[in-house]
């Protein structure tokens, strides 16, 4: 029943909506529309639990009037309700104030082509739900057959996700895309010997079907994950070397991305502000935002204010290079953007990062355990980050590191430092660079972390 | 139109008005049409704006309309759901067809004609804030600015905003309810940073209710108040000291430490993770899961409240719900699919943060009843150990029960008072374990008035929490200083 998305009707609509805007008065305007169709399924125990299946569009609208701005978003796009709305958002302009930083790009600035990033996976729209079922069916099933101490599920979820992005904006640009993404995750659930139940999880995820893995190896590796924390106990609190898989690793490096951001420099509220040019990591550490690489899943050919996507280098074997700007954090800072606005259709632009990588080291991972005693970290719980300070407190789960191998499965344990002494400290940095989601990191090892346990 | 009066109101037309028990009938009909046992349909229209007031500057001003339909078709446990936001009969009828892709042929149930609900009215205001001129807004931001700055000549930013929300909803289901709800919400927001030789500490202060601008002439919830609280927060934090590391008394402030239960026990008592077997609570009702002088509520019924709803998103009434009593469980928070499994009465607690997602057993207001202690004895008793006023966040782990949660503000206890400020704190435990160790209970209970968000399978949703000062005797502090 899917409705195709529609990289060139969302321009239309797009264009539309922004003469309609300067035709109600706005000085200057741009506007983001947003196609997308979702197809998500969930199997447990064998059984069918969730078929969703939905289109949904709507459209963002940024407007300026005498340097002061309004942000509205709407989901009708019957023509005489698309006026109203224009008339009505260009209105709301009065409330706001006079901020000349505010303004939209420069005409010089704009993307003037939108390169074809391979997003889009032409397989994807034949998917039906009964071929997504039977993929999360064979993932669960692997994971409840391949031991007998898997006892439960809380599912396996397949899903995919096809959607249209457009951008018109009249400091001169106009352009769409569109891609598609498609992901597997199997949940299977152990029983511990105190009654308490064990879980955890495996994934696949790809833009194109082909890129996935196979249901089975997702289904074993999930099983193989949940038994490993069969046994789990608290440790006494200590202080140890740390090492984080990719996956408790990537959670770190998506905290690094939240203070290399040029919206938190100029508030000053990173503990990075004014630190560029200084090392804010160890030399093994070099920190890429890549939103042109194709097939990547945070891939961007223009930014959310419509410039062109570019890599920018933010630290170079440990020194920061730049924070990320949109337009308007970088006139705070006086510079120019380095192209990383996000947008999202319910709110303005804002500094985000596309695909955030760590690049992957020489070291093999496994030789970062190689450590007299430790603790390898797969899973970071929790709220504990403050980046004014820097000072990081989570909740975590891994195991106990003992003469060089995992002795037992470990949890209810928190691990503090300070953010900035953790960068700093990498003294390993694993060859085994995860490539599944928009933040990429490889296995990280710390030094010492204080642990508070039982 | 004068600046004055640039209002950000509701549209002149409600986009529901056209929806019927006739239309309704019709595609519930649509929707069953290839089996099922049961099909609802959940009408929402919001309307919401916002104000950021930043460098003392309003620097942008939104608005967001948001208005759709998700239809439901069970079958089992088996849920099918489609939605659409554009409400031509075209695309209804298109996303009824779609849910009922999951029924099984020639199973045909007829849907039962439609009986409104009676229902409560737990958050009557005299007015929408959303029909106020914006200016008015303006002005509390403003006041809020103000406050903070005038505070101490160390608190160098202040960010104030402001939201609210309109939403109202439609629900018609298969088995004869029809329900109609309008639940508004107002949230104030204040974050201040102090500087002081090169040192930076943020602090915040904030409130959301289901209510409109009279929020502000509340005792404790003018502008002002929140302004100068966050200044306090950012200038006490100044000179926080690191954390100890390790398992130690804790003492739990009366209100946000609700958020204890919200972590430890609400998550464990949803009842898809029973049904399932995926909780640690499966299968312990009527054992004890708490010590005896915990009693604790889920209650949906209380006035204009951050959680309180007169009807849940499946239709039903929102209730007070007993969920452990004296340290025995007696409950847990059901949807329709988990209370026709177990067999007993909805709870009102099948809620979804939009039309674009399906219900789930959600918590409304969580809250532990008070106790008989007075809470300076209770600090009193502590001979080492920390007590925790303020808290960011927390994450609970339903399967076994871990949770962590983050302090914003707390202090050192030393010899039964209380000392330094510290930084960077975090607790972690496990629910029923932490229920266990509380041996004191204070009589100040207070429901929290900030803005809790609790998020389950990617679907957020407004909630409450409340405690009165609560001791627990050994629970794992997790800061960086060791022993």
């Amino acid at each position: 029943m899917s409705r195709l998305p529609d990289a060139r009707r969302c321009q239309e609509w797009a264009e539309q909506m922004l003469s309609y805007a300067l035709a109600a008065g706005a000085e200057a305007a741009e506007v983001l529309v947003r196609d997308g169709c979702e197809l998500e399924v969930k199997v447990r125990l064998g059984e069918p639990e969730l078929v969703k299946e939905a289109g949904s569009r709507a459209f963002g609208l940024r407007v300026l009037r005498d340097h002061r701005a309004a942000v509205t978003y709407s989901s009708d796009f019957a023509d005489a309700a698309m006026r109203q709305f224009a008339r009505e958002s260009v209105e709301l302009c009065d409330l706001a104030e006079p901020d000349p930083l505010a303004d939209l790009p420069e005409r010089h600035e704009m993307a003037r082509e939108v390169p074809d990033l391979d997003l889009w996976d032409e397989t994807a729209p034949s998917l039906d739900a009964t071929q997504v079922l039977r993929l999360a069916k064979q993932g669960e099933q692997a994971a409840l057959l391949c031991d007998p101490r898997v006892t439960n599920s809380e599912g396996a979820v397949g899903s995919r996700v096809m959607g249209a992005t457009a951008f018109a904006s009249s400091a001169g640009f106009s352009g769409g895309y569109r891609g598609t993404r498609l992901s597997l995750v199997v949940s299977p659930v152990c029983d511990d010997a105190d009654g308490k139940k064990r879980n955890g999880h495996h994934w696949t995820s790809s833009r194109f079907a082909s890129g996935l893995l196979d249901p089975e190896t997702v289904g074993l590796e999930a099983a193989r994950r949940t038994l490993a924390k069969l046994g789990s106990r608290k440790i006494a609190t200590c202080q140890v070397p740390a090492v984080f898989a990719p996956e408790a690793a990537r959670a770190l490096l998506g905290q690094l991305a939240a203070v290399v951001s040029g919206g938190a420099a100029w508030r000053k509220s990173t503990y990075l502000a004014a630190r560029e040019g200084t090392a804010v990591a160890s030399p093994l550490v070099t920190v890429v935002d890549h939103p042109l690489l194709p097939r990547a899943p945070g891939s961007r050919p223009f930014d959310g204010e419509g410039l062109a996507g570019r890599p920018n280098t933010v630290v170079s074997e440990g020194v920061l290079r730049t924070v990320l700007c949109d337009t308007y954090s970088a006139r705070k800072l006086g510079r120019p953007s380095t192209g990383s606005a996000g947008r999202g259709v319910g709110g303005g632009p804002h500094v985000s990062t596309s695909n955030f990588i760590l690049l992957g080291g020489k070291t093999p991972a496994a030789e970062l355990e190689r450590v007299p005693q430790g603790l390898y970290v797969t899973d970071l719980m929790g709220f504990g980050f403050n980046p004014v300070t820097g000072d990081w407190s989570q909740g975590a789960s891994g195991f106990w590191i003992d003469s060089g191998s995992r002795a037992y499965p470990v949890s209810e344990i928190t691990i503090s430092i300070n953010f900035d002494d953790l960068w700093k400290s990498i003294d390993g940095v694993g060859d085994d660079l995860d490539t599944r989601s928009s933040v990429q990191s490889p296995t990280l090892r710390v030094p010492r972390i204080t642990v508070a346990g039982g | 139109m004068s600046r004055a009066f640039v209002s950000v109101g509701r549209p002149a037309s409600n986009p529901l008005a056209g929806i019927d028990a006739a239309v309704a009938e019709q595609l519930l009909g649509e929707a069953l049409a290839s089996g099922g046992d049961y099909a609802d349909l959940y009408f929402e229209f919001r309307c919401g704006a916002d104000f950021v007031l930043e460098e003392a500057r309003v620097r942008s001003v939104g608005r967001a309309l948001v208005v759709g339909l998700g239809v439901r078709v069970l079958r089992g446990d088996a849920t099918g759901y489609a939605y659409t936001e554009e409400l031509s009969s075209d695309c209804m009828r298109q996303a009824a067809r779609t849910a009922g892709q999951i029924a099984a042929a020639n199973r045909a149930v007829a849907p039962v004609a439609l009986t409104p609900l009676s229902s409560s009215d737990r958050y009557r205001l005299p007015e929408s804030s959303l029909l106020r001129p914006g200016l008015d807004k303006v002005a509390l931001l403003r006041r809020a600015d103000a406050a903070a700055r005038a505070c101490d000549p160390r608190i160098v930013r202040v960010e104030a905003s402001l939201s609210e929300e309109w939403r109202e909803i439609l629900v018609f289901t298969s088995d004869g309810r029809l329900a109609r709800d309008e639940q508004p919400m107002l949230r104030l927001g204040v974050h201040a940073v102090a500087e002081e030789g090169g040192r930076r500490q943020g602090g915040r202060s904030g409130t959301a209710l289901r209510r409109g601008l009279e929020l502000f002439a509340l005792p404790g919830h003018a502008p002002e108040d929140h302004g100068r609280e966050a200044a306090r927060l950012a200038l006490e934090m100044l000179h926080a000291e690191e954390a100890p590391a390790g398992p130690m008394e804790v003492v739990l402030g009366p209100g946000e430490s609700g958020i204890l239960l919200h972590e430890a026990v609400g998550h464990g008592l949803e009842a898809d993770f029973n049904r399932k077997r995926t909780s640690n609570y499966t299968d312990q009702i009527g054992k004890p899961v708490a010590s005896s002088l915990c009693n604790v509520v889920d209650d949906a019924t209380v006035g204009h409240a951050r959680g309180t709803i007169n009807v849940d998103d499946e239709g039903n009434s929102g209730q007070r719900n007993l969920l452990i009593e004296k340290g025995i469980l007696r409950g847990y928070l059901q949807d329709r699919i988990s209370a026709r499994h177990f067999g007993c009465a909805a709870t009102g607690n099948g809620r979804r943060e939009s039309f674009r997602c399906q219900p789930l057993p959600r918590m409304t207001n969580t809250m532990l009843l008070a106790g008989q202690d007075a809470p300076e004895d209770i600090i009193r008793s502590v001979k080492r150990g920390v007590y925790a006023r303020h808290f960011s966040g927390g994450q609970v782990n339903i399967a076994n029960g871990d949770f962590v949660f983050s302090l914003t503000e707390s202090y050192l206890i030393e010899d039964g008072k209380l000392t330094a400020p510290l930084r960077g704190v975090n607790l972690i435990g496990n629910g029923p374990e932490v229920l266990r160790q509380v041996t004191m209970v204070g009589h100040d209970f207070k429901l929290s008035e900030g803005t809790w968000t609790c998020g389950k399978d990617g679907q957020s949703v407004p909630v409450g929490v409340g405690t009165p000062t609560v001791k627990i005797a050994c629970i794992t502090v997790g800061g960086t200083r060791t022993p």
